[in-house]
């Protein structure tokens, strides 16, 4: 019995020496020269492999940095902190990028507000959706509510609220515009982070068709482009834009006869669907 | 003649005979009609008239807009309301005239002319065809003209009339067949002539015993003409599967009839053409099949284009209470549509009114992989595998698996006990492939 | 604004549109006024006296499940619109899965005949507890409740006809814990697993509980004695006797004359509640074939193979192996074949598959009977091939209508 046992003992031990010199003689010849700054830039990177900088994983965005093929800042979603950490393994300064860009859905026609053209039967995203005749919203610019843009979001950070509209929690959102991509609307768009005020619609529909199509919708009627200062609130068929490359004042939201502009402040983000229930009980 | 049956297939309730009595009725002019200036597959046309133009029954309104298109004529004399874009019964909102008839219908001048027979060679009639805005009547509405334009190096042998009609519902088709025999087989000669081929096939399901006795007698003393009884099965009549039944030519995936040497074109379309030929009458009327169990009176109608889907129904006496689906076109492959106000186009060959309980509502539960939808793919592809790949946003993997050759027909879906919306599924990654494919370049 | 009733007639929304007021379509549902005559360029104010009805039209608006109409003889405010085709054979999961049941019927009818009072415990016991099992996990993993698909009630009841007739409460309700949360609804429910549930529960009870399992076989007495006494006969499956035997003397000795053959035929002797009576299996798997819910494919090619390989070992030495046709009517055999091979979500999709899983199952089966461990193979057989079905699937995909003439084109 015990014999069988040291015999076993011996023999897994030799094995194990041979290969270990085996790997070792391997390491030596096959060795492939890889540089060290790869592995550091990759653990600087927030590792979620999302894809968003165009290449394969971060592993492969850190490669094309240390390639000098892409830069420090490249990573969209790491922000400041993760370019100045990249920068200095690099060795490079790192002089401060672009203000934090949040995506945000330009919409806030959810299903108590904004009215439907027929029942949808069908499958449950809006790339499929929109495929029939752009949707069952009678605004034809308005959010879907099928949660395309939180499926494709990494971050977790799209809630579909149960009235049927996308809504992006700032705090979670990383910038990596995959939402943007995958909204077949066309309706999230990049803000600055640090911006308040925001105008909830992407309709370009004469203001009578928006009216009838949204409670929210904006009519053009161009009240808030009076309001603030010249350039920072544009007319862009039917439909204010914000330019924001301008201040704003807050108080602009009160001018807006439809509610569709809001004040998003930080940490907020509940509010924001309160008060449009609120706005909307006040209309009727 | 008849070599035998495609794989697959289905076969759905025809309730055909709601409507296949009727006669053809000739719809009095609506109170206004909405003409899309996109009513044919690929480019649209390009308008010429704008608001407040008077014009007359036939007159252009709008201009081909490239070789894959057509022009669109005014169907009656009027006046021009507006022009813009309107609810259009196949998408999104579409540009279109707004004619209000002045009640003379008065033809514009040269049109509605009887033409000799002088002078017509085959680019002649080719281009009057295309002058005509002659389309595909049976739903598809790709250009004639283009149709019978294969590159020389292509041997045509065959033509196939497609009075199959093997949409359930549907008898527009049935009528014609039956109502205007001749000039369906005048005008399947006429493309006979152009394409240079001496083998007229026509094609027609069995449930229209009488439409195939009429068939067989008109074409006694023409040579040249065949009358091939099909199979009742969905869908006898998709171009590809009519081909395989009627000569056992494969038309190879992603090619066309032609690559087999087979020009298949449908009943109404080839009436249409005798119509412009013979008489110089644009295509700006044809006959639809207003059916179903939520129309009170269903009937075969002969109305203009752009007639509004409102006024049809409304000519037919009106719905009955739980209608629930407005269909363009039959039910396996129609357009649901959301709006009566849309007009009817060159490719609507029937208004189908279904009630709530006849609708089936896709649940989109999970599959469970029952195979049936294999069994009835006429195309043979897996619609169980490609409609999980789908799901999960594998678009590679289901172009691997033949995504681009489905045709849409419908049959995975009919069978699909988990009532997954198949077809919705494969219209959705065939666009997103299609948009890949352009981004690449 | 307006409301929900609005939608249906978008160009209204344009100044231009003259409303055809007198059409049957016009929507009146009582709630609003749709404004009917031409509407001002400013096109505001046919909003403004429609606010008061803005009470609460979303609640039906979500999107997919009835569209709940209307008045007589009008069309109603919406209508419902979805990607062709618009017509639906009207079978369904649940039907189909009734039918299944429907299709068992008669064998576990025969089994509480048989077996007695036991059998229809076993029964009862198996159906309850795979419901219940189902609900709680569908519930604790927040889906929806589907008990009305019927997936539940033939898992149990398969699970019963794959038990003896002297299994204990707990033995029942933990084979079923096994198929319904571990081996069906922990994958995501039906449809996403990959293994028979039934035969994960049998075979985990089997490898468990082999006394319970293997050692209490009771003789089933269909004629005879009274079907529901006391004095049940032990006995052993006639695949144990010919196993016991072939140990014991170096040779089969079973006997296989016509009256064993009847026996075996109509269900009189020793096994599960429902592999007993061929006859009955086979009428239930007919009716299935018939009604086109299952295909011939995996039964044929299955029996078919089992059948064949045992012939080849009969004629090769007729004193170790037993007569092929004593191997497919004798064990779990026709049960297997017909009723857990062909459950849809485990067995391959296209016919060319179905062929080589039958097949797979068949040659594992034979292996296991003939030189491995268990008296019965046919479990384990279709487990295993459960696994390969993926593969199956992938390497017999379809061809594509017109793809051999392309391949012609190109050379």
């Amino acid at each position: 019995m015990l014999s069988a046992m040291l015999n076993a003992i011996y023999v897994l031990a030799a094995l194990a020496l041979v290969a270990s010199f085996g790997l070792a003689i391997a390491a030596r010849i096959f060795a492939v020269e890889t540089d060290p700054r790869i592995e550091r830039v990759e653990e600087a990177l927030p590792g979620v492999n999302c894809g968003a900088c165009g290449f394969p994983g971060c592993s492969g965005l850190a490669k094309a940095i240390v390639e000098e093929k892409a830069g420090v800042a490249d990573c969209p979603v790491g922000g400041e902190n993760t370019a100045s950490a990249v920068a200095e393994i690099m060795g490079l300064s790192f002089a401060g990028g672009g203000e934090k860009m949040v995506a945000m859905v330009l919409c806030r026609g959810d299903d108590e507000v904004a009215s439907k053209r027929f029942y949808y039967n069908g499958v449950s995203d809006c790339s499929s959706a929109a495929l029939i005749f752009g949707g069952d919203k009678s605004c034809s610019y308005g959010c879907l509510g099928l949660g395309t843009c939180a499926g494709a979001c990494p971050f977790g950070a799209i809630e579909m609220l149960p009235s049927g509209l996308a809504l992006i929690d700032p705090e979670k959102c990383t910038g990596c515009t995959k939402c943007v991509d995958s909204c077949p609307k066309g309706i999230i768009k990049m803000v600055p982070a640090s911006r308040t005020v925001h105008i909830l619609c992407s309709s370009h529909d004469k203001g009578g068709v928006a009216r009838k199509a949204c409670k929210t919708a904006c009519i053009g009627c161009q009240k808030c482009v009076k309001a603030v200062p010249e350039g920072a609130i544009v007319m862009d068929n039917f439909l204010a834009v914000i330019n924001y490359d301008m201040e704003i004042p807050e108080e602009v939201a009160d001018e807006c006869p439809m509610n569709t502009i809001v004040v998003r402040r930080q940490g907020d983000l509940a509010a924001t669907s309160v008060d449009m229930q609120t706005a909307v009980g006040g209309d009727a | 003649m008849s070599k035998g049956a495609f794989f697959g297939g289905v076969h759905p309730s025809y309730n055909k005979d709601m409507a296949s009595g009727q006669a053809v009725i000739e719809m009095p002019l609506p109170k206004e009609l909405i003409v899309y200036f996109s009513q044919n597959l690929g480019a649209p046309s390009n308008p010429v008239v704008k608001k407040g133009d008077e014009v007359k029954k036939g007159q252009v309104i709008g201009e081909s807009g490239g070789f894959v298109s057509t022009p669109v004529h005014a169907p009656t004399s009027g006046v021009v309301k507006t022009v813009e874009n309107r609810p259009s019964p196949v998408g999104a909102d579409m540009i279109a005239a707004v004619i209000v008839p002045d009640g003379l219908d008065e033809w514009v001048e040269g049109c509605n002319v009887e033409r000799g027979s002088t002078g017509l060679n085959r680019e002649k009639i080719k281009g009057l065809i295309h002058d005509g805005g002659i389309v595909g009547m049976g739903g598809a509405t790709f250009p004639t003209h283009v149709k019978l334009s294969p590159p020389p190096d292509k041997k045509m042998d065959t033509l196939i009339i497609n009075g199959a009609e093997c949409e359930p519902y549907l008898t527009a088709d049935h009528r014609v067949m039956l109502e205007d025999a001749e000039s369906v087989l005048d005008g399947a000669a006429l493309f006979a002539g152009v394409i240079d081929v001496k083998n007229i096939v026509i094609a027609i399901e069995k449930n229209k015993p009488d439409a195939i006795i009429t068939m067989q007698r008109a074409i006694a003393g023409r040579s040249g003409f065949t009358v091939a009884e099909m199979d009742v099965i969905y869908p006898q009549g998709a171009e590809k599967q009519l081909i395989y039944a009627i000569t056992g030519r494969k038309v190879p995936a992603g090619g066309l009839p032609m690559d087999v040497g087979v020009l298949v074109q449908n009943v109404g379309t080839a009436a249409a053409a005798y119509e412009m030929i013979r008489y110089n009458r644009p295509l700006i009327q044809r006959v639809v099949t207003v059916t179903g169990s939520g129309i009170k009176h269903p009937k075969n109608v002969l109305a203009r284009v752009g007639t509004k889907f409102s006024d049809l129904i409304e000519f037919c006496g009106g719905v009955h209470g739980d209608t629930a689906k407005l269909i363009n076109g039959g039910p396996m492959m129609g357009i649901a549509q959301h709006s009566l106000d849309a007009g009817m186009t060159k490719g609507t060959s029937g208004l189908v009114l279904l009630r709530e309980d006849e609708v089936g509502q896709f649940v989109s539960d999970p599959c469970i992989r029952c195979g049936n939808c294999l069994d009835v793919c006429p195309m043979t592809l897996n619609p169980s595998a490609l409609s999980i790949f789908i799901e999960r946003m594998r678009f590679d993997d289901a172009e691997e698996y033949n995504l681009m050759d489905c045709i849409e027909c419908g049959c995975c879906a009919y069978v699909c006990p988990s009532k997954r919306p198949m077809v919705h599924h494969f219209r959705r990654a065939k666009a997103e492939i299609r948009n890949k494919a352009k981004k690449a370049g | 604004m307006e409301d929900n009733l609005e939608g249906k007639v978008p160009e209204e929304k344009r100044p231009s549109a003259d409303g055809p007021a007198e059409k049957p379509a016009v929507p009146t549902d009582g709630a609003a006024e749709k404004p009917v005559a031409p509407t001002g360029e400013s096109a505001e104010k046919p909003a403004a006296p429609a606010e008061k009805s803005a009470d609460k039209p979303a609640a039906a608006g979500s999107p997919p499940p009835a569209a709940k109409p209307k008045k007589k003889d009008e069309i109603g405010p919406r209508f419902i619109v979805s990607s062709s085709p618009h017509l639906h054979d009207g079978r369904t999961v649940s039907s189909i899965m009734k039918l299944v049941v429907y299709a068992l019927l008669p064998a576990t009818l025969f089994s509480v005949y048989a077996f007695g009072f036991g059998a229809l415990k076993v029964i009862i016991i198996s159906v309850a507890s795979a419901m219940i099992f189902e609900a709680l996990s569908q519930k604790a993993m927040g889906r929806q409740i589907r008990l009305a698909d019927f997936s539940a009630v033939l898992t149990g009841l398969l699970l019963a006809l794959n038990l003896p007739s002297t299994s204990p409460w707990w033995l029942v309700v933990t084979g079923n814990f096994f198929a319904i949360v571990i081996a069906k609804q922990l994958y995501g429910g039906l449809g996403y697993n990959p293994f028979n549930p039934a035969l994960i529960g049998r075979v985990v009870l089997l490898v468990s509980f082999p006394v319970h399992m293997t050692a209490r076989w009771v003789q089933a007495t269909p004629f005879g004695s009274n079907p529901f006494g006391v004095d049940a006969v032990t006995t052993a499956t006639p695949l144990t006797m010919a196993r016991e035997s072939l140990a014991a003397l170096g040779h089969i000795d079973v006997p296989f004359g016509t009256q064993e053959i009847m026996n075996l035929l109509v269900g009189n002797r020793g096994g599960c509640l429902g592999e007993t009576s061929v006859i009955l299996l086979l009428a239930g798997g007919l009716f299935l074939i018939l009604k086109k819910v299952i295909s011939w494919h995996i039964p044929v090619s299955f029996i078919g193979s089992v059948w064949a390989l045992t012939g080849i070992f009969y004629l090769i030495d007729k004193t170790t192996y037993a007569n092929p046709s004593f191997h497919v009517i004798s064990g779990g055999l026709i049960l297997g074949a017909l009723f857990m091979a062909t459950d849809y979500v485990t067995s391959p999709v296209t016919k060319k598959g179905m062929l080589i899983f039958g097949a797979g199952c068949g040659l594992i089966t034979v292996l296991i009977r003939l030189w491995g461990g268990y008296p019965e193979g046919v479990s384990f057989a279709i487990l295993l091939m459960n696994a390969a079905t993926p593969l199956i699937d992938r390497f017999t995909k379809p061809t594509v209508f017109g793809a051999v003439d392309k391949q012609k084109a190109a050379a």
